[in-house]
């Protein structure tokens, strides 16, 4: 089976000669769910961006169930980013129309769907995140926590690859933190979460990497990598006060 | 639609004018106003007629009369200026109320505020019986460039979360004890305004990163087609074809 994605010896400088990849590897397999870690700065926004081929131009190559990102190829390009569903941090930079359920179509419409077909999908992926009965009101009337779970289903509404969740949950109450995870928990598709947000990383994702330096430092199941006191001091991760990777719920 | 918030000049009612199609509105008003506009000035029972004719539509789009007056006072800078004509106005004289006033301006005063009132009161009806994203439909189908409805759609969508920041940013100020007591406060407002430009800038890079990752081109798909049958083209031409009546009357010097 091909794995959902292959990242082979990505190097990238920004054009201002900053370099921000040394030479990234990693494979996700169908169906895993990841944990992206590492420290402001260490080139986790760098990377994700390199999985749809928004930038590009440095060394080494991506691949997305087996199809490579090419940038001189539009129509591939436009097959990767359906593979490829990025949530943005901030939801009011994801939801840009006048509705939910416009935003929502926004990408599958990209893609060609229409009608009935179009329908179908918006009113799928509002039900995968509980969000259907908020189709015609306008984003900005939404809750944060209700705005980041529309935000997810605009990538899901594309049948993505890989779904890709930048801090998904940063600025979230408690309650909003644990009805994501709940949708999150429920989706079978495959994950790579960026986050700070270790206990989070610890309840969703059985596998984590580290990104520090830009390369890949460690990879590892989650609670083993969280265990080590060592390795988190050495890449500036820190678990918050009283949490105890051992004793956290299986 | 409809559902919870909406746009605060919109009134969402069950009514016949709020289900015809953007487009067949838009055309509508634009006939009624050009109508209105070429009508002499001199054929004063035309413009009451006018004025009926409003009255009907609002009334059967359910608009509450005193709400349409209420909005009219964005028209006051230009009854200002009409009320100045009578007076700065040359050629004949005449006496009104004792004052010293010239013919053609009190003429003119009365064009302005006549022609001005209803096409006020038309836009008016219009915004309050369509829903704004719907009259961006309208233009889209009256093939009005994308360019600017795609401009006008963002600024539906972000002009709350600008004016949110901007709102943040004037508390934040505050807080540090700032108060825009006298002209020296110009230059911190500027620099916030300034601030505010640099952060909307770089939202808009970050909106757009986020619409090419669902695969945007630079053209926006379009969801909802508002095709208008001949029933509704007809009902929309109701209000034109009465004011077309009147009209032609006024020209035929009735």
């Amino acid at each position: 089976m091909t794995a959902s994605l292959e990242v082979e010896g990505l190097a990238y400088a920004y054009p201002d000669g900053t370099q921000a990849l040394f030479g990234v590897d990693l494979t996700i397999g169908r169906g895993e769910r990841v944990a992206l870690l590492g420290p402001n700065g260490a080139g986790k926004t760098t990377l994700v961006l390199h999985l749809n081929g928004i930038l590009h131009g440095g060394l080494g190559e991506v691949r997305v169930g087996g199809l490579a990102v090419d940038p001189k190829d539009k129509k591939g390009l436009r097959e990767i980013r359906r593979r490829v569903g990025i949530v943005f941090q901030d939801p009011d930079d994801q939801l840009f129309m006048p509705t939910v359920r416009e935003d929502v179509a926004f990408g599958p419409a990209n893609l060609g769907l229409r009608g009935a077909e179009l329908e179908g999908r918006v009113r799928v992926a509002l039900d995968r995140v509980g969000m259907a009965h908020a189709a015609d009101r306008p984003p900005q009337h939404l809750s944060f926590g209700q705005r980041r779970r529309v935000a997810v289903a605009t990538v899901l509404a594309m049948e993505p690859e890989i779904l890709v969740l930048d801090e998904p949950s940063s600025n979230l109450d408690p309650a909003s933190r644990r009805e994501l995870a709940e949708i999150l928990l429920s989706l079978d598709v495959t994950v790579l979460m960026v986050t700070h947000d270790l206990p989070y990383a610890a309840e969703l994702c059985p596998r984590s990497v580290v990104l520090s330096g830009g390369v890949i430092a460690a990879d590892a199941p989650t609670r083993d990598l969280l265990a080590d006191a060592d390795l988190l001091a050495a890449h500036r991760l820190e678990l918050p006060f009283g949490f105890d990777p051992a004793a956290a719920p299986r | 639609m409809g559902a919870g918030h909406v746009h605060r000049l919109y009134l969402d009612r069950a009514s016949p004018v709020h289900r015809l199609p953007p487009h067949c509105k838009l055309v509508a008003v634009l006939a009624f106003v050009l109508l209105v506009v070429a009508t002499p000035r001199e054929r004063m029972w035309a413009f009451a007629a006018y004025a009926v004719l409003l009255a009907a539509v609002a009334a059967v789009a359910r608009i509450p009369f005193g709400t349409v007056v209420r909005r009219t006072a964005i028209e006051v800078p230009f009854v200002a200026f009409a009320l100045l004509m009578p007076f700065v106005a040359t050629g004949e004289k005449t006496t009104v109320l004792g004052l010293w006033l010239s013919e053609s301006g009190l003429w003119s005063a009365w064009d302005i505020l006549a022609k001005g009132t209803l096409g006020v009161v038309a836009s008016i009806l219009l915004a309050a019986t369509t829903e704004p994203r719907l009259l961006l439909l309208g233009l889209d189908r009256l093939r009005m460039p994308q360019l600017l409805t795609q401009i006008a759609t963002f600024m539906l969508r972000y002009g709350d979360v600008v004016a949110a920041e901007l709102g943040r940013m004037r508390v934040a100020r505050a807080s540090r004890g700032f108060e825009a007591r006298d002209v020296r406060a110009t230059g911190v407002l500027a620099k916030s305004v300034g601030a505010l430009f640099l952060r909307s800038y770089e939202r808009g890079e970050r909106v757009h990163l986020a619409m090419v990752s669902r695969g945007y081109d630079g053209r926006m798909p379009l969801l909802d087609d508002v095709g208008a049958t001949a029933g509704q083209w007809s009902a929309a031409a109701l209000l034109p074809a009465a004011a077309l009546l009147v009209a032609a009357g006024a020209w035929m010097g009735i």
